[in-house]
């Protein structure tokens, strides 16, 4: 029978956690990365009693752990019946969990099919990545790749774990070899050494446990951290970015009720004839923050920036002095603009001019080539434009991380491009903004989603080195 | 190693650590999504079931239009077995909100002809066809639902915006990857779009935002006397579709319950949380999922929620 015990009330909502950390773990097959999962989500207390009794009696009936027993940590990973079926993981899938410290959101992102894809989209949101080596084989070509989309895509924490560690009887020369060629390998792609990302190397087993939530006994010769503890105390992205760059701001729409409030505020005491002439623009902050007093232009593709002033930040009946990355507000301005859905409010004079040129990196994440001359859409924050594939101009060797000859890109293919814009955006280079620098391409026909477009660079700047050809 | 930690205080350059909550950082990414459908669709429905998710999805709709009005009427498929005090609760809701209620009634279905009762009685899964219907009816191109991650292995892979095909079928295998916060919501006609705002919520973090929002819910949420008898591992209300067999004793419990669905299905809980606050606790310390412990439906099969959504459930 169910019966929920019964606590004492009093310190659980204290000791709630308060902030809200995203990470991403990318591996190659076999490395024990779904093991790993189950072990964070075990350890950390997040499976509950129904879903490991099931994870018991399967580990059970196949047989799991031998002489040891034990159940399989994998299977709490285990996600849709054609993926049981099948043995292998087809997509993305998000896990919660929670310590004192903070809530967390995983994205396992599967190694085996599409990795580019899988990788690029799991961590196009994170705050870190926890990519998997196994000990016994070492750096892969694979996890060169894996580390070369993680630096390009510019997530701000790179923890390698490099697993089974038990299987080379925890010897550290084996840890530091594999160690020495992690950093290598960031060095070359600018990794943990570029000003905006870091690189940790922790040895752990997810099969038993070691690093993983706490140190272990059996690594001795390792003083750092354990895994978790590194993900309860790295800084997120937002705290990184949020007072680093300049107010950014999409429109998404225009909030004018023109009489028409809702009956719960009017209920609520709000003042009708105060509120008939409201208008403010809605969306959520990207980058940096603003407050009540701040020059801002907005920007209106095709129209010159228009600079004018903040009167009032609210959020659902709240007015704010002051509001940061990620707040979704409502902005007013001193001056009647004609804003829309689709353009730009920033920090007066920090924003180039908008261009029809776009130079770019593109994740191509389509079975469907991309061709020169092609058209498509380009999604950029609150705007979706028309726009023509120029020219195909290389992709990367993700194994070398050199860029080769190309006229197309297909599926995994990560390639440098360039398009012309039907309508010009207001472009940013993606290595300083993770927001205002991606986009999206999308096919006209039906819909889906081609590539993850990071901007390379404003059209009248030098080419940065990184992305030179 | 080429960094070491930093501690989360020392982080900002302002010297000021700004960092939202969780709940505000999940709330603000609610809001930009139902915003963002709002602005690319044509006519967008909240599914609205007077269930915690749904209430907690029409409140996040009403901070995200403020001072406006919720700009799209809510859908309800009621399954004819519904509590009677959650159809209640719904309708004061659509009135003090000013909404328009669309209904999706698996009776009239069945009383059709086009749908018949299941052996075991259960008619959750009957409303995937109401569902589809009032979606095609209505034209609905987007359907907001309460769906959360953490609540099942299928929704755990679902994306935030999730296309379905002319025949409202969910394909796992096919889905848009989903990048940065650009939601990708294009879609051809007769396609729709079904739009989980709070994907990224745990039942926790729910319980906690209705406490810190005071938010209002029906009141078989908290724990209250009602009759009672024991039916596959949970306690069934007694009422009219939901009858105790011979050898079924009715004895008076002090329960709660924790997902509120069909009567048919939806067992209850022995709870002494009589408030929001107790709830909270309660569900911190709980051992169980809300699923496993109250849904009769999801314990079908391994892939039962699965298999549901490929055909267009919630």
């Amino acid at each position: 029978m169910t019966t929920i015990s019964e606590i004492p009330a009093g310190s659980i909502n204290e000791a709630l956690p308060t902030t809200l950390f995203r990470f991403a773990t990318a591996g190659s097959v076999d490395d024990g990365k779904s093991t790993l999962v189950g072990r964070l989500l075990h350890d950390s207390k997040a499976i509950l009693a129904d879903t490991l009794d099931a994870v018991a009696r399967t580990s059970a009936d196949r047989g799991f752990g031998g002489e040891k027993g034990g159940i399989d940590l994998a299977l709490l990973t285990d996600g849709l019946r054609a993926e049981r079926e099948q043995g292998i993981t087809i997509d993305v899938a998000y896990r919660y969990f929670a310590t004192d410290r903070r809530s967390f959101i995983l994205a396992d992102c599967p190694g085996h099919v599409q990795y580019t894809k899988n990788t690029v989209t799991g961590a196009s949101t994170a705050d870190a990545v926890v990519v998997l080596i196994d000990a016994r084989k070492g750096v892969l070509e694979q996890t060169r790749r894996h580390l070369s989309v993680l630096q390009l895509l510019r997530v701000a924490h790179v923890i390698v774990a490099v697993n089974k560690i038990d299987l080379v009887d925890f010897s550290e020369s084996v840890f530091r070899e594999i160690e020495a060629d992690v950093q290598r390998v960031g060095r070359e792609l600018g990794l943990g050494s570029d000003g905006i990302s870091d690189l940790l190397v922790i040895p752990v087993s997810a099969l038993d446990g070691d690093n993983v939530v706490d140190r272990s006994e059996r690594t001795p010769w390792y003083t750092g951290p354990a895994l978790l503890e590194v993900l309860e105390t790295l800084p997120a992205a937002d705290e990184l970015e949020s007072h680093l760059e300049s107010f950014r701001f999409p429109v998404q729409l225009v909030v004018r009720p023109q009489g028409a409030l809702a009956p719960n505020a009017v209920a609520a005491g709000l003042d009708v004839e105060a509120y008939r002439d409201y208008r403010a623009y809605a969306g959520q902050i990207t980058e940096g923050s603003v407050k009540v007093g701040d020059q801002v232009s907005v920007l209106t593709p095709g129209q010159s920036p228009r600079t004018t002033t903040v009167v009032g930040i609210d959020f659902a009946g709240t007015s704010l002095e002051e509001a940061a990355a990620p707040q979704s507000v409502a902005v007013r301005l001193a001056d009647e603009f004609d804003v829309a859905r689709g353009d730009t409010i920033a920090a007066a004079g920090t924003v180039r001019e908008a261009s029809a040129d776009l130079y770019a990196a593109l994740c191509w994440l389509s079975p469907k080539p991309l061709r020169e001359g092609q058209k498509v859409l380009v999604k950029h924050g609150t705007r979706t434009v028309q726009a023509m594939v120029r020219n195909v101009s290389g992709k990367l060797d993700l194994a070398t991380f050199k860029l080769e000859a190309a006229s197309n890109l297909e599926l995994n293919d990560i390639g440098h491009a360039q398009l012309r814009l039907a309508a010009p955006l207001p472009l940013e280079n993606y290595l300083h903004h993770r927001r205002t620098g991606a986009f999206l391409v999308i096919d006209p026909l039906d819909g889906n989603t081609l590539a993850a477009g990071l901007v390379k660079d404003h059209p009248g700047d030098h080419e940065d080195e990184r992305y030179s050809i | 190693m080429s960094t070491s930690l930093t501690e989360e205080t020392q982080v900002t350059k302002a010297g000021v650590s700004t960092r939202l909550s969780s709940l505000d950082t999940l709330e603000s990414e609610a809001i930009h999504i139902i915003r963002e459908v709002v602005a690319e669709f044509e006519k967008p429905a909240l599914l609205f079931s007077g269930g915690k998710d749904s209430v907690v999805m029409l409140h996040l709709a009403t901070k995200a239009f403020w001072p406006g009005k919720v700009p799209f009427p809510v859908l309800h498929v009621d399954t004819g077995h519904n509590f009677p005090e959650v159809i209640d609760f719904r309708d004061r809701t659509v009135e003090r909100l000013g909404l328009k209620l669309v209904v999706g009634s698996v009776q009239e279905f069945i009383d059709r002809g086009e749908l018949a009762e299941r052996a075991d009685g259960t008619r959750n899964p009957l409303q995937t066809v109401p569902l589809l219907d009032a979606i095609q009816q209505n034209k609905f191109d987007a359907v907001f639902g309460g769906g959360r991650r953490d609540e099942d292995k299928a929704r755990a892979k679902e994306r935030i915006l999730s296309l379905r095909d002319e025949f409202g079928q969910w394909d796992p295998r096919n889905q848009r990857p989903e990048l940065w916060n650009l939601y990708n919501g294009r879609h051809t006609v007769g396609q729709h779009v079904r739009a989980f705002p709070i994907s990224n919520w745990t039942e926790l973090d729910i319980w906690r935002y209705i406490e810190r929002e005071n938010i209002e819910l029906p009141g078989l949420y908290y724990a209250h006397q009602r009759e009672v008898f024991a039916r596959d591992g949970m306690w069934r209300a007694v009422g009219e579709v939901s009858q105790p067999r011979p050898d079924e004793e009715v004895i008076t419990k002090t329960v709660r319950y924790r997902t509120v669905g069909d009567m048919s299905c939806t067992g209850a809980v022995e709870s002494n949380a009589f408030t929001v606050s107790d709830v909270v606790v309660e569900v911190a310390a709980s051992t169980l999922t809300e699923r496993g412990a109250t849904r009769a439906d999801d314990r079908i099969s391994e892939a039962a929620m699965e298999d549901r959504k490929k055909d267009g459930y919630f």
